[in-house]
């Protein structure tokens, strides 16, 4: 502050509040929704306060199934989906990359800089823009319906080479050389020293990736036809968008939070690292 | 971008290169390259035979008005994002940098719709403004709006830049808090004892400072609004009504996996990793000259 004006002080207080209260509103709209009966639901006004079947609906979603179809799998089966779809993506991101910026600034090789650029244009890229014959060749290698197919074509991609590699270009030559001279080899200098020096890019990268792997949407949507291998995001839509039928949007509202709540944990519980990772991916 | 000090061995950097360069062959050459080739060839109904058609699919596009339509919806829903989207984070970033109190409160509060899906903000979005139940459809019909977004092209334009925006808005307000924390204090405190009052301080200094962060997330944005949007495009809208929210790659999706235009979609898909190519190359030249003025 260079200056004490209380009045704008007073002034950037209320701008944040209503701010905040704007950003606030579809997530407690989405609250009351999950603690009514279906019948609340459809009577115009719907209320404006919280019921008492949070419980109730959230324990049919996870046991009995999204939208209390027959054919509808547990919810818990869902939220464990993309557990594994969020962390292999996160955790496949980081493993090949970080070996592959490690190759491409700690050595010299033919084709290096091939190897490099090969990796970088697929910044270029997102999956979305290609998904027909991404989805084909996922088909052929027998990769619909598989945690496999849900993961790898997703753990492809360059912004972690690339923050590994602007990292490693910062870790001084002298630790490399003191490394060598007590004589040891590249993989020793990897595994004791360059891997814990990297603590701070890795966690940074592991909440980013969280997050967007437990947010998919479209590629799961394609790949997946088994209800088995449905991700929480995706029955979100299932059970919301039903066409000229009448949504339960208690249900809707009580998926959705079951949706939302782990990566928005992730975002509050993790912020320094959750910053962190974001302003660095991204330069 | 070299090391001084480097190791000698020549396979094991291959080794570890090789997991990722076998991911990226698979899953991004190789289905580009299908796309390309597909782009340029027409199969008859079966499927039995291809012939080379040169830039015909890309002439019978952009001749479709349905495309052209598809072409000028994504660049007002990506342009307004934008602009929108980057007003608003901008306020509430230069209010946060300036209140001690509460600060920490404030920016928890503001940053969690990051971790929300495209797909749920659409669900959470359209549950407020749907037409029957929403509990803003009320206050909208009070102003004399006739609201309801199901019918009315516009007004499911509107929302849909709504709900991206509020996605997207973590996002630019890290930055933007990111960047007024780095402008150096003793700049603000010598124009303030020149006599600059706050709006001045904001303009001249402040602002100019802030520019390569907003440059950024300009091209940021549209890319987001472009590309991720698919979900919330899928839950809110489906592209509708009467394909007034059909955006490029919603119709690519739904060209490929509903209409089983192979030909078109793969055109589409060429197209669309086109405008990726340019927009990415736009960021690296910025990023290069990172300049501080």
């Amino acid at each position: 502050m260079v200056e004490n004006r209380p009045w704008l002080t007073v002034a950037s207080h209320a701008v944040l509040i209503v701010g905040v209260v704007v950003i606030i509103l579809p997530l407690y709209v989405a609250f009351i929704g999950a603690t009514q009966t279906q019948d609340a639901m459809l009577h115009v006004p719907i209320p404006l306060t919280p019921g008492n079947q949070l419980w109730v609906n959230l324990r049919t979603l996870l046991f009995t199934g999204a939208g209390g179809g027959a054919d509808a799998p547990p919810v818990w089966l869902m939220l464990f989906n993309s557990l594994v779809m969020a962390l292999g993506i996160a955790l496949g991101k980081i493993a090949i990359s970080i070996i592959a910026a490690y190759a491409v600034v700690y050595f010299s090789f033919p084709f290096r800089m091939t190897c490099f650029w090969a990796i970088f244009v697929t910044l270029m890229l997102p999956v979305e823009v290609r998904i027909l014959p991404t989805y084909k060749v996922v088909a052929d290698l027998g990769l619909l319906n598989s945690y496999g197919g849900l993961i790898l074509p997703l753990i492809a991609s360059a912004t972690a080479t690339f923050l590994f590699r602007q990292f490693f270009l910062t870790v001084p030559d002298e630790l490399t050389e003191a490394a060598r001279i007590d004589g040891a080899g590249p993989v020793r200098f990897f595994l004791h020293i360059l891997l814990p020096l990297s603590r701070t890019p890795i966690a940074a990268l592991l909440v980013i990736q969280f997050i967007y792997g437990w947010n998919q949407y479209l590629w799961p949507l394609i790949i997946t036809t088994k209800q088995n291998y449905y991700t929480v995001v995706m029955a979100v839509s299932r059970i919301a968008v039903v066409g000229d039928s009448i949504a339960q949007w208690n249900l809707v509202m009580a998926l959705a939070l079951l949706a939302t709540v782990p990566p928005v944990l992730v975002v509050v519980f993790l912020q320094r690292q959750f910053v962190k990772g974001l302003v660095e991916t991204e330069k | 971008m070299h090391k001084r000090v480097i190791f000698g061995s020549k396979t094991l950097p291959a080794l570890l290169v090789l997991p990722q360069l076998i991911i990226t062959a698979v899953f991004f050459f190789w289905p580009a390259g299908q796309a390309l080739i597909l782009s340029v060839m027409r199969e008859d109904a079966f499927g039995f035979t291809r012939t080379f058609v040169g830039l015909d699919n890309f002439r019978q596009l952009l001749s479709d008005p349905a495309y052209f339509n598809s072409l000028k919806v994504t660049a007002e829903f990506s342009l307004s994002v934008a602009v929108v989207g980057l007003t608003l984070p901008l306020l509430m970033a230069v209010m946060a940098d300036r209140v001690i109190r509460g600060q920490g409160f404030y920016r928890t509060m503001l940053i969690w719709p990051y971790a929300v899906a495209p797909a749920v903000a659409g669900v959470l979005w359209g549950f407020l403004f749907n037409p029957a139940i929403g509990i803003l459809t009320p206050v909208l019909r009070s102003l004399g709006i006739d609201w309801n977004f199901v019918v009315n092209g516009q007004q499911a334009m509107a929302l849909a830049v709504g709900a991206a925006c509020w996605n997207q808005f973590a996002y630019n307000f890290v930055f933007f808090l990111a960047g007024l924390q780095s402008v150096p204090r003793s700049l603000i405190e010598a124009a303030a004892i020149d006599g600059a009052g706050p709006a001045r301080r904001f303009w001249t200094i402040i602002f100019p400072l802030l520019s390569p962060t907003a440059f950024f997330l300009l091209v940021v944005n549209i890319c987001y609004a472009f590309f991720d949007t698919f979900g919330l495009i899928d839950t809110l809208t489906q592209g509708g009504p009467a394909q007034a929210t059909n955006i490029l790659v919603y119709k690519v999706w739904s060209d490929s996996f509903r209409a089983l235009d192979l030909g078109s979609s793969a055109t589409e898909s060429v197209i669309l990793m086109a405008i990726v190519g340019v927009l990415t190359v736009v960021q690296f030249r910025y990023v290069e000259r990172r300049v501080h003025y």
